[in-house]
């Protein structure tokens, strides 16, 4: 990972571990205020969103501060793009002023990996399109490995429109990696069988029942109503038949835990009280975010 | 009297059924002999010993981007990049700007590919005004003004009622229907084949049957009104098998394979690499080799380029902002080698039909033949000679090819139109 961090598909095994057993270190005792660090003292990291994000950007934000660099927040907006500068002239003008890593989402797939091939800087992929948002595996498996020994040979079901997901994706990627069992579920079309061959030990199903039966962990994605270029599945069938609800989790092993990438769309995806039950970690994975992207930071940057 | 003497080269006339060593004489911009041992006092002599001699390569389906996108390509750049790829005719596609819908935009394009272009340049006409797929263009108009053809290139004819309109007006003035096989509610917003690769991207897929319906549809159409129906860049399995069966029944249908489509796949697309990105996409392994398939089994009779230039500032941006299509011209000849005839697909001779015979027959082009009076147009390429394809130094405006770097075996050599030489290769 010499040159920043743009998808879980790349990395490998061993080089995941390192970054959540890093992570677990910037994990603050509880009760406690993480103490600042200068890890990072005199580095800018730019913090360059080009589509709507509240947790992660904030989550980014206090992890570069943590380590004490220099952050900056760019949001598409208030930036040259909405004055129709093209993506490369925009980030060749902030690579001129020399930050030290580029953190970055984009609607579209691939934009931090066609930036990368021009750039030296490098890019950490808070996002791109529909393809990968790799922070968000890694906190997904530090908060699963606080609570479960191994990811090995659990039973993780991911739900909802995993077709536009990029939090499915990298999940998929990083979950096959560490020999996980995996059920993908969603109405076709939000499933399209492709999927099934993106990684090994993936299957998919039609039925939420069929995916939580027995399940170790239950991930609700959130229905990306902005991805949908077009109405794939009737919105108001949508929670009736996937929305996870308080009696779907008897199916499941009895200490599963419930996971959203946030936000949730509570009486959408997933039913308010399944989102505040005990078996709901959602809080765990937000906090995880700043250790993790912690990790991340200080791996890219630490000379 | 211009008077040019090809001496000792293999001379491959598929439509004479000539293929030895001969020479071939020239005088005036006509044909005037084919033997051995010919001579002829002041004529210019080219020896082609080693090389392939063969009448003049034909591309009938173009982009030269003029009037409207000259940052992109002129008549006078592609037409340059035509000849050096090897090619001494072409037919321009009409997704100009205007569009070439009516008989003047195509007097247009004939009056300045007169004065800029060093090949024959025979503009195809828009099916409907603009393009747009709602009202039939004044196509007699165009024939009388020169197009060889029609199609709505790139924006297909959806209504199936107006396709059958022009296909019966085609008809009567003598003319083929291509079609850009795509529905366009199937693909739309698609920036690449749909499949893994794409599921794994996060690019959004256009379906191998968004092509199979419309060749479908057309193919049905072609049957009703018994025009000649052409497919523009077959890609995918399925539409060479219908075409093929089409063809068994004796319809007069023809379609046409892109180097591309029979040299790349979509799992060897570099990721998010614009000059990967064209319509139809790099199709899956199986669709490359049912293409392949045709081509040697004579379903696909015809390889053109759909040469589609775009300047580098369309090309460098987010994928799915990125304009479809990448130049062709100057590596066709040693892609076709390379893929078709190295590896022993198809004979020299049938690799001249599909750029020769083929084409020039189904656009009812009095070219590719070298029979003694017709058109001193050759094409001297050669099956042996090492290059390296470098894009910096095209001779199109554009420079999307995913070839950048590519090592050649075989080449063209040297391009005549006219009876004069056009372009001839730097390291000869």
């Amino acid at each position: 990972m010499a040159k920043g961090l743009l998808g879980i598909e790349d990395l490998s095994r061993p080089e995941i571990e390192a970054i959540l057993d890093r992570a677990r270190s910037f994990q603050p005792a509880q009760g406690e205020t993480f103490p600042r660090l200068d890890t990072l003292r005199g580095r800018t990291i730019v913090n360059l969103f080009f589509e709507n994000s509240t947790r992660t950007r904030t989550s980014f934000e206090i992890a570069a501060k943590r380590l004490g660099a220099d952050t900056l927040s760019i949001t598409a907006s208030g930036s040259s793009v909405s004055k129709g500068e093209s993506l490369v002239d925009t980030l060749n003008t902030l690579v001129a002023m020399r930050p030290d890593a580029i953190v970055m989402r984009h609607s579209a797939s691939g934009a931090p990996h066609f930036l990368s091939r021009y750039l030296a800087t490098p890019i950490v992929n808070a996002g791109d399109g529909t393809h990968e948002h790799p922070t968000q595996a890694l906190l997904d498996a530090r908060t699963i490995l606080d609570l479960r020994e191994t990811l090995e040979g659990l039973k993780v079901a991911i739900i909802g429109d995993i077709a536009h997901s990029r939090v499915a994706r990298s999940n998929i990627h990083l979950l096959s990696k560490f020999g996980s069992e995996i059920v993908l579920c969603g109405p076709a079309p939000l499933l399209p069988v492709e999927l099934g061959q993106l990684a090994s030990g993936v299957a998919l199903t039609n039925d939420i029942r069929d995916a939580i039966r027995d399940a170790d962990v239950i991930m609700m994605l959130r229905v990306q109503l902005e991805r949908q270029h077009e109405a794939n599945f009737p919105a108001g069938d949508y929670f009736k038949f996937y929305g996870l609800r308080l009696d779907h989790l008897a199916l499941a092993k009895p200490n599963v835990l419930v996971m959203h990438p946030g936000p949730i769309n509570r009486g959408r995806e997933i039913s308010s009280d399944v989102a505040d039950s005990q078996r709901s970690v959602i809080l765990n994975q937000v906090e995880n975010g700043v250790a993790v992207r912690m990790a991340v930071l200080e791996k890219i940057l630490k000379q | 009297m211009a008077k040019l003497l090809i001496k000792n080269g293999r001379i491959i006339d598929p439509t004479s059924n000539w293929d030895q060593v001969a020479d071939l004489m020239m005088e005036d911009g006509l044909i005037t002999g084919l033997g051995e041992n010919l001579t002829s006092p002041g004529a210019e002599i080219f020896d082609a010993g080693g090389m392939i001699v063969a009448p003049g390569f034909l591309d009938i389906h173009v982009h030269l981007r003029e009037p409207g996108f000259e940052h992109a390509e002129t008549i006078e750049s592609g037409g340059k990049a035509a000849a050096a790829g090897g090619f001494t005719s072409v037919c321009c596609m009409p997704n100009t700007s205007p569009v070439n819908d009516n008989a003047t935009v195509t007097s247009y394009i004939i009056e300045r590919a007169k004065r800029q272009a060093v090949v024959n340049v025979y503009p195809i006409g828009a099916i409907t005004k603009g393009s747009m797929g709602e009202e039939l263009a004044n196509i007699g108009s165009m024939v009388q003004a020169g197009v060889v053809a029609i199609s709505d290139d790139g924006k297909p004819v959806m209504n199936s009622r107006i396709m059958r309109r022009a296909m019966e007006t085609a008809k009567s003035f003598g003319i083929p229907v291509i079609d850009h096989c795509e529905d366009l509610n199937l693909s739309a917003g698609g920036d690449m084949h749909e499949g893994l690769v794409s599921t794994k991207l996060g690019l959004r897929g256009i379906p191998s049957c968004s092509e199979d319906v419309m060749v479908a549809r057309d193919l049905l159409l072609a049957e009703l009104t018994g025009v000649r129906y052409h497919v523009a860049h077959i890609s995918t399995e399925r539409s060479v098998k219908m075409v093929a069966y089409a063809k068994m029944k004796g319809m007069a249908v023809s379609c046409e394979a892109t180097p591309h489509h029979f040299a790349l796949t979509d799992d060897q697309m570099a990721a998010y690499d614009s000059n990967y990105k064209m319509k139809p996409p790099l199709r899956s392994c199986g669709d490359m080799e049912a293409v392949i398939d045709g081509i040697v089994d004579g379903v696909v009779e015809v390889l053109a380029t759909d040469h589609a230039p775009h300047a580098g500032s369309e090309k460098m941006q987010e994928f799915e902002r990125c304009p479809f299509g990448i130049t062709g011209l100057e590596t066709a000849i040693g892609l076709t080698l390379e893929r078709l005839v190295h590896p022993g697909k198809i004979t020299l001779k049938h690799m001249v039909e599909l750029y020769t015979m083929h084409p020039a027959r189904v656009m009812s082009l009095p070219k590719g033949n070298l029979a003694v009076g017709s058109s001193a147009d050759v094409t001297i390429f050669s099956t042996t000679h090492e290059w390296t394809y470098d894009v910096n130094q095209t001779y199109s405006k554009s420079k999307n090819s995913p070839f950048h770097g590519h090592d050649f075996k075989g080449g063209p050599v040297a391009t005549v139109v006219g009876g004069k030489f056009v372009w001839k290769f730097a390291g000869l």
